[in-house]
């Protein structure tokens, strides 16, 4: 029998860029006014990436006039125009959401070092 | 003759165009042998078309019947056959290969399969009902209550709502839309839900009711 991984992978985007949590992302979101078509922009760090195939999904979390926004993204949706990675972070645990209770200096995150060599 | 049996992959996801996520079983049906064609006419009394499904093991073991059942239509042994109705001037003959295009993307079906077993559970899970509080003094927590009377009628009535088994008994789900049609490999995409575990065996035929 086919494996339900093999349907799936029809339906996986290949120009998603690798991140992970404690990264900075921004996320081109298609936005359809009416019938007029444009791109927002999300940007903030991703604090959780869950799930696998094409249920596979990311949370954005910024802080926008010191409240905290975050959007949940399905990672293979056509919603997605596009995915930038800004900043590498250095974090300790796959999922950030200890960062919901801290704010300004305390919520900062180390930027990660990629080390070139081993590649 | 429209009908197809399959074997459930299990549940994903897919999205629109719009984004928009549809929740998909992924089924694999056919194809399919036709076994028998049963007449109203002939000694069946009644318009049926019997099919099987053709799968990568064959049965080792098939009784003499059986054997002689399908080497009448010309076909392999199978493990699972089922009957669908047809109308009396349909044209399905015993040999006949049933595919997955004879469905089409945005056609309803129904779905037949045999539910997860559940066991042996209690009248809560099974019959849906209220239980009783859990704290306060409470000592009436999942028990059923009253079954019935006392000294008159002496017994309980049949058909009481006890605990018991639960699930593993053949459920239909109506009216499934059709998502995706992949003739190439076989597969059906339906939106929603289907009974059964994955790998479970259904049945799908055209909705009775739109």
């Amino acid at each position: 029998m086919i494996e339900l991984q093999q349907v799936e992978s029809a339906y996986l985007r290949s120009d998603t860029p690798e991140f992970r949590s404690g990264d900075t992302v921004k996320v081109h979101v298609r936005v359809v006014e009416g019938n007029k078509q444009r791109i927002q922009i999300f940007q903030g760090v991703v604090i959780a990436r869950r799930g696998g195939g094409t249920r596979e999904s990311f949370t954005v979390r910024k802080i926008s006039g010191s409240v905290g926004v975050e959007r949940i993204f399905p990672l293979h949706s056509p919603v997605i125009d596009k995915i930038e990675v800004v900043r590498l972070g250095r974090v300790r645990r796959a999922k950030l959401y200890y960062l919901r209770n801290l704010r300004g200096r305390a919520a900062r995150i180390e930027e990660r070092r990629v080390d070139r060599s081993k590649k | 003759m429209k009908g197809i049996l399959g074997r459930k992959l299990g549940m994903t996801q897919i999205f629109a165009e719009d984004g928009t996520a549809i929740p998909v079983t992924v089924v694999q049906a056919g194809p399919c042998r036709i076994v028998q064609r049963k007449t109203a006419d002939g000694k069946d009394a009644y318009d049926a078309v019997q099919v099987g499904l053709v799968e990568a093991s064959v049965p080792r073991k098939v009784t003499q019947a059986l054997r002689g059942h399908f080497e009448k239509a010309g076909v392999p042994p199978m493990r699972w056959l089922v009957e669908f109705d047809v109308e009396p001037d349909d044209e399905a003959a015993p040999g006949d290969e049933v595919k997955v295009g004879i469905f089409a993307v945005d056609e309803y079906v129904d779905v037949v399969g045999t539910g997860k077993g559940k066991g042996f559970q209690g009248v809560i899970k099974r019959h849906g009902f209220g239980g009783g509080r859990a704290t306060h003094g409470s000592m009436f927590h999942r028990a059923p209550g009253s079954i019935g009377q006392s000294a008159n009628p002496s017994r309980v009535f049949p058909g009481i709502k006890l605990p018991g088994h639960m699930g593993n008994k053949r459920i239909t789900t109506k009216n499934l839309k059709i998502v995706k049609v992949d003739e190439e490999e076989n597969l059906l995409y339906l939106r929603g839900s289907v009974p059964g575990a994955k790998s479970s065996y259904v049945a799908i035929r055209p909705a009775k009711r739109g």
